[in-house]
């Protein structure tokens, strides 16, 4: 009974939103990414959309290597984009309804904008993002993706906490 | 490569599928996923299982069966990248730029999806990043086959 009470406690504590809303978003991600597999052979990750769109820009050798799937890069992006939309239409604010469907962020541009330079640079540089190498890599059973992913999952606790621990916030 | 003329359409509703996800998950706030990793709600966790779950049960029996693609003739492995430094260097790199903003790119997408327009900081620095690494490696690789061939 106290055990129980115990682990019920721990469970509150640590998943305060419960894990259905993680573990059904979670599925359908796999599930996408098992749809694409099956229909192309192709392990989709979603860093190399920005190296293989600044092909169209630029002819470094570094981004005209992913001329080839350039195209479907971009329409897989913009997949995701309606995707995440279709979800605020009908969860965000009033249920299918554009009425305060939009969801802001408070964290400040500043850590967004740094974040993402960071981000930009370590994935292209690390091979893989947390879909290349989180989902498909550890999927595979990717030594390479399992040390990646401990590496930035490590690595972004410990930044997470710092910046926490100074006060910044949101 | 020849593709099907279902390649597209089957990518578009496999990336309505996986934004949808991201959405659903709440990994696209960026709040979410820095609560994650400052310990206070660790759901995002059934995220990355669940998906590699999913992914891995079928990486693995495709990848046995050794059977191809039938939309591009592709045969069916697994993702495997070589090792070296540059997963460790990137990685940290990445880390501390996730941990500093709380987005990835497929989230920061996702993001943009859900009406975060504010994501665009993140998603400009991303192409910023993205783009200063690939001025740098490209001149790296050009110097290094200049010296290679001797000129």
């Amino acid at each position: 009974m106290s055990t129980a009470l115990i682990g019920f406690d721990a469970i509150e504590a640590f998943f305060p939103n419960g894990i259905s809303r993680y573990a059904i978003g979670g599925i359908l991600v796999g599930l996408a990414t098992v749809a694409i597999y099956v229909g192309t052979g192709i392990t989709a990750g979603a860093s190399t959309f920005l190296e293989s769109t600044l092909s169209y820009v630029s002819a470094q050798s570094r981004f005209a290597q992913y001329r080839a799937s350039r195209d479907w890069r971009v329409v897989f992006t913009v997949g995701i984009i309606g995707g995440a939309a279709l979800y605020a239409f009908i969860y965000q604010g009033e249920a299918w309804s554009l009425t305060n469907s939009g969801w802001v962020t408070e964290i400040q541009p500043w850590r967004l904008f740094v974040g993402g330079i960071l981000v930009g640079i370590g994935t292209r540089i690390g091979k893989g993002c947390t879909s290349g190498h989180g989902i498909c890599g550890v999927g595979s059973v990717s030594r390479t993706s399992l040390v990646g992913v401990v590496t930035f999952l490590v690595v972004a606790i410990i930044t997470a906490n710092i910046v926490a621990g100074f006060g910044v916030t949101p | 490569m020849s593709r099907h003329r279902l390649f597209m359409p089957l990518i578009l509703a496999s990336g309505l599928v996986f934004g949808f996800g991201l959405g659903f998950s709440h990994m696209a706030r960026p709040e979410v996923v820095i609560d994650f990793l400052t310990f206070r709600d660790l759901g995002l966790l059934f995220v990355m299982f669940g998906g590699s779950l999913v992914a891995g049960i079928a990486f693995w029996t495709l990848s046995k069966r050794g059977t191809n693609a039938p939309l591009t003739g592709t045969p069916h492995g697994r993702r495997l990248k070589s090792f070296d430094r540059n997963v460790l260097i990137g990685g940290s790199v990445f880390g501390v730029g996730w941990g500093l903003s709380g987005i990835c790119p497929g989230a920061a997408y996702a993001s943009l999806g859900v009406g975060n327009w504010p994501i665009l900081y993140a998603i400009g620095g991303m192409f910023i990043g993205a783009y200063a690494q690939g001025i740098w490696r490209s001149q790296q690789t050009g110097t290094e086959s200049a010296v290679s061939t001797g000129e």
